[in-house]
């Protein structure tokens, strides 16, 4: 639901469980002496951990359902358990492989051409000389990012449907007059072609933030030594950058296989299943639509278990970068 | 200044250029929509390709229809109601979490944070979120389009860097005057961090304005629906969101183009409107949240 939960990787580990223990005089205190000292401590912190143990920790221990032939009369207590069974059949099942390689195309390609954008977009426009103009830029150019993905999604739609906006662009440089996203091989580039409007802006702010923390003493020296403004860039600026677009690359590959499915369960249709349908898309269809409950959380499962691999060889791999080179 | 170069001259033409062409790409598709919006809807069936101006004759009749649609109006209603209510609670809630876990005498504070972290890498997911939902009796009700999300994590985080950056020295008198924990968080690190609870507060509602499925998963009641859910059904689902009101239906299927463009801009406007007046807070909450991980 947030617009920045990838960076959560980055908050945990650099925020985390740093800090100390509670010792008082000394030697550390028995949770009956901290209660008794601090009662308020813990009644405001009741509601919160009630509310995590409900909606976060009761939901990862409804996962056992994925090994039971869970039903809903039964309870997870009645269910009769079969192992690792659902497991089996999605892995040998006829749409493994196509999901596996559709959520990992669509977000390699979210990565190779989203990442980019807002890093060069930033960059020239730093280079503009008016901050008036700078400023209408940014302004203007972070707008999508606040126009609701029902409705980025819903024009979407519109423009490509047989007549429609993006369609007769097309037909203009040789197209055909049909319904763009009924098209396989054109869902997934029209998918990132609409993330990347939404979102090359404002994920260009952070890179605004981290130019703006360069110093301009390397700017002026750089010119004294008779460097042009391309120079400037690539001896400055760029390596003023590269700490942040360290940073967040190895977010977004920490991210590789989660993909939300409620843009693409607003875009695709059977027709497209070919190249559209993704693990969480599949797990919403044949979990919620179809009942079949272990099934579509042991789905689910597998693809929380890759997506922890990859956030924690990415963090690993973050820490070896930091340590060694960056910070 | 050193005078600018014949290839540099060229350099700044050409990117004023492009950052021309990407304004006009962003905002193209938005400009379009709100001219189709003032069209005629007959032209508007009949027209194909990029509009400068609306299709004359120019009409409000689009709008009139919009607004006549109930589902919109009440879908908005809740919407504003979600929005406000689920923001509250949250900001409520995240607030208490993130004083507990700053604060350095309380016991549970690495369990705790611990606890906290390790949900925004892992989840149950959504077939077991169902169970819960049902379980805890929210599921056809208007909580179920914020409770079960209401503390994130990435912004307790955020918060409680916040409070951890606060003066000690406050509290501590304070704490010498007797004020207990609650005083603290109450007249001290609330009052102190509403830059901080601004921008969560934009945050959550912009999030619970623009989130749909939960109401596609866990509500059946449609007049309960978010905007949003009634948005996907005219703009995705392409049913008769009026179908409930018969004087309307054949005009309905006839304008359905323009109905559309309507509806976008009617429940778009708004956020776009205010948008650039919070600009700042939304920015400002990108550092505190990236610029520090």
């Amino acid at each position: 639901m947030h617009p920045l939960c990838g960076h959560a990787l980055c908050m945990a580990a650099h925020f985390g469980l740093e800090e100390g223990v509670c010792v008082r005089n000394g030697k550390a205190e028995s949770y009956r002496v901290n209660i008794k000292r601090y009662p308020w401590l813990y009644a405001i912190a009741f509601p919160v951990v009630l509310f995590y143990v409900v909606y976060c920790y009761l939901p990862m221990y409804g996962v056992i359902i994925a090994f039971q032939n869970y039903s809903p009369a039964r309870g997870i207590l009645g269910s009769k358990w079969v192992g690792l069974k659902h497991f089996i059949s999605f892995f040998t099942g006829r749409y493994f492989f196509r999901l596996v390689s559709n959520t990992l195309l669509i977000n390699v390609k979210l990565l190779m051409f989203g990442f980019p954008l807002p890093i060069i977009f930033a960059i020239l426009l730093n280079e503009i000389h008016s901050s008036g103009f700078r400023r209408i830029t940014q302004t203007i150019t972070y707008m999508p990012h606040f126009v609701s993905s029902v409705v980025v999604c819903g024009l979407l739609k519109d423009f490509t449907k047989s007549g429609g906006l993006l369609t007769s662009i097309a037909m203009a440089f040789g197209g055909e007059n049909v319904n763009l996203l009924s098209k396989a091989k054109l869902f997934q580039p029209l998918f990132v072609g609409m993330n990347i409007w939404q979102q090359f802006g404002w994920d260009s702010i952070i890179f605004f933030a981290a130019m703006s923390s360069i110093d301009p003493v390397l700017y002026e020296a750089t010119r004294v030594d008779g460097a042009n403004r391309f120079q400037q860039v690539l001896h400055v600026t760029l390596p003023g950058l590269f700490p942040t677009i360290v940073v967040i690359l190895i977010l977004r590959i920490g991210r590789l296989m989660s993909l939300g499915w409620e843009q693409i369960v607003l875009l695709y249709s059977p027709l497209v299943y070919e190249t559209s349908d993704v693990i969480s898309t599949y797990v919403y269809r044949r979990g919620l639509l179809e009942f079949e409950y272990s099934f579509g959380t042991a789905v689910g499962l597998f693809n929380s278990l890759i997506n922890i691999i990859l956030l924690i060889s990415a963090n690993a791999l973050s820490r070896m970068v930091n340590e060694t080179s960056l910070w | 200044m050193i005078k600018r170069t014949k290839a540099e001259r060229a350099f700044d033409a050409s990117n004023l250029l492009l950052m021309l062409v990407l304004i006009f790409i962003t905002v193209y598709p938005l400009y379009y929509t709100l001219v189709c919006s003032f069209s005629d809807a007959r032209g508007l069936l009949r027209h194909v390709g990029p509009l400068a101006l609306p299709l004359r004759p120019y009409t409000l009749n689009g709008y009139r229809l919009t607004l006549r649609n109930t589902s919109i109006i009440s879908g908005f209603r809740n919407s504003v109601f979600y929005v406000l209510f689920g923001t509250v609670l949250s900001l409520i809630l995240t607030a208490m979490g993130a004083f507990v876990v700053s604060r350095k005498h309380f016991k549970l504070r690495k369990i705790m944070m611990g606890g906290i972290v390790f949900t925004m890498f892992f989840n149950g997911g959504i077939i077991p979120l169902f169970f819960v939902v049902q379980k805890t009796g929210i599921y056809d009700t208007f909580w179920v389009m914020f409770l079960p999300w209401l503390v994130s994590s990435y912004n307790l985080i955020i918060l409680r860097t916040f409070f951890t950056g606060l003066p000690d020295s406050l509290e501590e008198a304070a704490m010498l005057d007797g004020a207990n924990d609650l005083d603290v968080l109450v007249r001290i690190y609330i009052p102190l961090s509403r830059p901080a609870l601004a921008v969560l507060a934009l945050y959550y509602g912009v999030g619970i304005w623009n989130s749909w499925y939960p109401a596609l998963v866990f509500m059946r009641t449609r007049s309960l629906y978010p905007l949003q859910m009634i948005l996907r059904e005219v703009l995705i689902l392409e049913t008769d969101a009026a179908a409930d009101n018969n004087a309307m239906m054949v005009e309905e299927s006839f304008n359905r183009e323009l109905v559309k463009y309507c509806t976008v801009v009617v429940s778009t406007v708004p956020i776009l409107v205010i948008y650039p007046f919070l600009q700042k807070y939304f920015v400002k909450g990108v550092m505190i949240g990236a610029i520090k991980g």
